[in-house]
């Protein structure tokens, strides 16, 4: 492998410390140069990630060491802690913002703790920083174990997976700066948004490259979707963030589109984060976790290959849902609502596929749980794409818009599919990545698994109740033919619901507590309390085969 | 069946997955710049005041399209409630749009001239003190916080670039219009009273000296939903919908 060569090192550590070198010197120059506080401070933001960035490679420039071993894990590692760490402070700001809706008063009357401006700093949070990091994580994890090759570059994967993290650290003090584009899960403003763009084109070289390196002949199934992820979001993001800076120096710009088709352009957008970030993304994950936790092959080739092309080529039309008998044409809305509904289909063909993996395991369900976390999130998928479709429908989404419904429908695929999948793939990681011989507890993970899940089923049904509730008071009429209920009698009617709701999230917050103290004592290398309980596929892939012989 | 041709070339893959994810975007978003009856054709509409377009830029730096919607849908009890259904052309100007996807709080397409400017600066202040069941947070924050006229400009000259229809004299005159618009008293609110037509000039919150994001959100808010007169607007007319 040219890796090893000690030119091509040396001339990847010049690049990456003049790389470094460059951003300290842009964001020291952002720092003091710009008139605009939020501009400065992220500027200081920048050079201080910049300078960290220095401080690791400069050193190694002098260390002759070299990568001895087949994969590249350390990023992977830093992944794993990032998410952790994001998901607690999503779910966390997500529970606040929660109590804010039950306790007004919890918004405490400052502009960076009201509502408007934590409620982006969650969504961010556990999609693009939770959700972003476990992708990232898992798709470099899943890539070189598939190719069995290593991720190419000494410093390009570690450029990816900090970089990203400096632009989730970017983007979320925006939000509490009142740094914000306006455009729903793509707040960040145009800096953060080139930024983002440089390291995702990084991440679609590392993971192509990893593809090219390959000495399977085959391309593994999750390398499709991951791929389809990629491509994608990069086509997503370009083309919706398109905006121009009210000055070069500030961070306040304006997108180009207007009206209806920065409507369209949003939701074509906002809808295909869900299908591809949140879905097709960590169908990766399915694809690949499933089957090696559960030690059975996928259920159908075939029917994987349909799932990939359906799905990716369906998604992208579904947008105009969100715009339902709004200004938006009548032939888009109509267009939207049908590739909605045949949606449908590929979706539920990948949960047959993934929940008939576990043919001939499904025993394994009532001793593993974190089978049974990656198992119930394919069941939540099936769930949220059941009822996706149907909100589709023009005349239910006359009720369901708007209201609280559509809020519980997205926590069900986010809480239930997305991050019970990615609770499921890190707890399958860390005794791996971190060379273990089990989880320190599975006990814990037991308890992780029914916290969170009576967490989701509260969150749920509440947000049923209310949303339903909520648009049939909108649209009831008395007997005069008059509205029967002025709009804050509805708010009023809410407060139940949002207690059982804020409920609900603190449970789920409770759960991943339990995870970050798991995922430490087990990558602190602290013995096993349970490891007898565990299935052999619990350890790392070399203490496994020790364990076989 | 030769799925394998995939599977073993990975640029292959990229290219062909690219293709197959361009087609819906293409033929959703593209004719909505094309086709003429996506917007209609309507009087009254006109850019926004450098008043106006800094309230807006506030309504969105706070998240209030988080709670508030500002699109009334084509359905009976929502234009009882609300008013008549948003046009496509009444959004024409806005980079972004601020249409929602969530009623939290009740719709603010046509919020603009039901309430007085005082019940509005009592309500972002402290929106219990008037409506003891509301759940919305207080913005005190926005009385204390003046506005620079002097960069009242910047945001036209981008807005102009991207199509909305400001004038020379507009832009030359923003700051002025800025500040004029909250004081009804001074020389400079007939001019940009001239300027942009049916326009409110008042002094929004109550604090006659300065300009305040105050003002602006107030002036933001009661323009809303206020610039096409339905009176005169024919729905038969040309449009699809």
């Amino acid at each position: 492998m040219q890796d090893t060569s000690v030119e091509w090192r040396a001339f990847m550590d010049a690049m990456a410390a003049g790389v470094a070198v460059l951003c300290t010197a842009i964001g020291i120059v952002y720092g003091f140069g710009s008139p605009d506080p939020a501009m400065s401070f992220h500027g200081f933001v920048f050079a201080a990630g910049s300078i960290a960035a220095c401080a690791f490679i400069i050193p190694s420039m002098f260390e002759g060491a070299r990568d001895t071993e087949l994969y590249f894990d350390g990023p992977i590692r830093f992944t794993v802690i990032a998410a952790v760490f994001w998901g607690i402070a999503g779910f966390f700001i997500g529970d606040v913002i929660a109590w804010q809706l039950a306790f007004p008063q919890l918004n405490l009357d400052l502009p960076w703790t009201s509502f408007g401006r934590l409620r982006p700093l969650h969504t961010s949070a556990v999609i693009f920083a939770f959700g972003g990091n476990v992708l990232i994580g898992t798709s470099f994890y899943v890539v070189q174990r598939t190719c069995h090759a290593r991720m190419p570059g000494k410093w390009l994967p570690w450029f990816v997976v900090a970089g990203y993290n400096l632009f989730i650290v970017i983007a979320g003090t925006g939000y509490l700066l009142g740094v914000t584009e306006g455009k729903e899960y793509a707040e960040p403003e145009w800096y953060a948004d080139i930024w983002l763009t440089i390291i995702w084109v990084a991440y679609l070289g590392v993971f192509l490259g990893t593809i090219m390196r390959r000495k399977e002949p085959h391309i593994y199934v999750a390398n499709w979707f991951y791929l389809g992820f990629i491509v994608t979001v990069a086509m997503l993001h370009i083309v919706n963030n398109l905006a121009i800076p009210v000055s070069w120096w500030g961070t306040k710009s304006y997108v180009i589109y207007s009206g209806v088709q920065d409507a369209m352009t949003q939701w074509w957008y906002g809808h295909n984060a869900v299908g591809f970030f949140l879905t097709a993304g960590f169908l990766g994950i399915m694809y690949y976790f499933l089957p090696k936790r559960a030690e059975r092959p996928i259920y159908s080739y075939r029917l994987s290959i349909v799932h990939f092309w359906s799905l990716i080529f369906l998604y992208i039309w579904a947008g105009p849902h969100h715009l339902h008998y709004t200004a938006l044409p009548d032939w888009a809305q109509t267009l939207g609502a049908t590739f909605s509904i045949m949606l449908w289909m590929p979706s539920w063909g990948g949960m047959i596929n993934g929940l008939m993996t576990l043919s001939g395991a499904w025993d394994k369900l009532r001793t593993d749980p974190v089978l049974r976390l990656l198992a119930i999130s394919v069941a939540f998928y099936g769930m949220s794409t059941f009822e996706g479709p149907l909100m589709s429908i023009r005349t239910v989404n006359s009720l369901s818009h708007y209201t609280d419904w559509t809020i519980g429908h997205v926590h069900s695929g986010a809480l239930g599919w997305v991050a019970m999948i990615s609770f499921g793939a890190i707890y399958c990681l860390v005794p791996w990545l971190w060379n273990r011989r089990a989880l320190y507890s599975m006990k814990l993970v037991e308890w992780h698994f029914w916290v969170s899940t009576i967490g989701i089923v509260l969150y749920i049904t509440s947000m049923w109740v209310a949303g339903i509730m909520q648009g049939l008071m909108w649209r009831a009429y008395d007997k005069l033919g008059l509205l029967s209920y002025s709009f804050v009698e509805t708010v009023e009617a809410m407060h139940p619901y949002y207690i059982i709701r804020a409920v609900g999230g603190a449970l789920f917050v409770i759960g991943s507590f339990i995870m970050a103290y798991n995922v430490w004592r087990t990558a602190r290398g602290d013995v096993p309390r349970d490891a007898h309980d565990q299935p052999r596929v619990a350890a790392a892939p070399a203490l496994r085969v020790q364990a076989a012989e | 069946m030769k799925h394998e041709v995939f599977e073993k070339n990975s640029i292959l893959l990229l290219v062909c997955a690219l293709i197959v994810v361009s087609i819906g975007g293409i033929v959703q978003i593209a004719p909505l710049f094309w086709v003429d009856s996506t917007i209609e054709k309507v009087k009254g509409m006109r850019p926004y005041t450098p008043l106006e377009l800094a309230g807006r830029d506030i309504y969105v730096r706070e998240g209030c399209y988080a709670c508030h919607s500002q699109m009334i849908r084509t359905l009976k009890d929502e234009v009882e409630r609300y008013g008549h259904y948003s046009l496509a052309a009444e959004s024409m100007y806005d980079h972004p749009f601020q249409w929602g996807s969530k009623r939290t709080g009740p719709d603010l397409a046509r919020v603009g001239g039901k309430y007085s400017d005082q019940w509005h600066a009592e309500h972002l202040l402290n929106p219990r003190g008037i409506v003891p069941e509301s759940i919305m947070p207080s913005y005190p924050w926005l009385k204390e916080a003046k506005l620079d006229p002097s960069r009242a400009a910047e945001g036209l000259k981008v807005m102009r670039a991207m199509g909305v229809p400001y004038t020379d004299e507009m832009i030359a005159h923003a700051a002025k219009d800025l500040s004029g618009q909250s004081r009804p008293d001074s020389d400079d609110a007939a001019g940009v009273a001239g300027r942009y037509p049916k326009i409110k000039v008042s002094d929004f919150d109550g604090k006659p000296d300065d300009v305040t994001e105050l003002d602006a959100v107030i002036a933001y808010l009661q323009m809303l939903g206020t610039l096409v007169d339905f009176a005169i607007f024919d729905a038969s007319g040309p449009n699809l919908r």
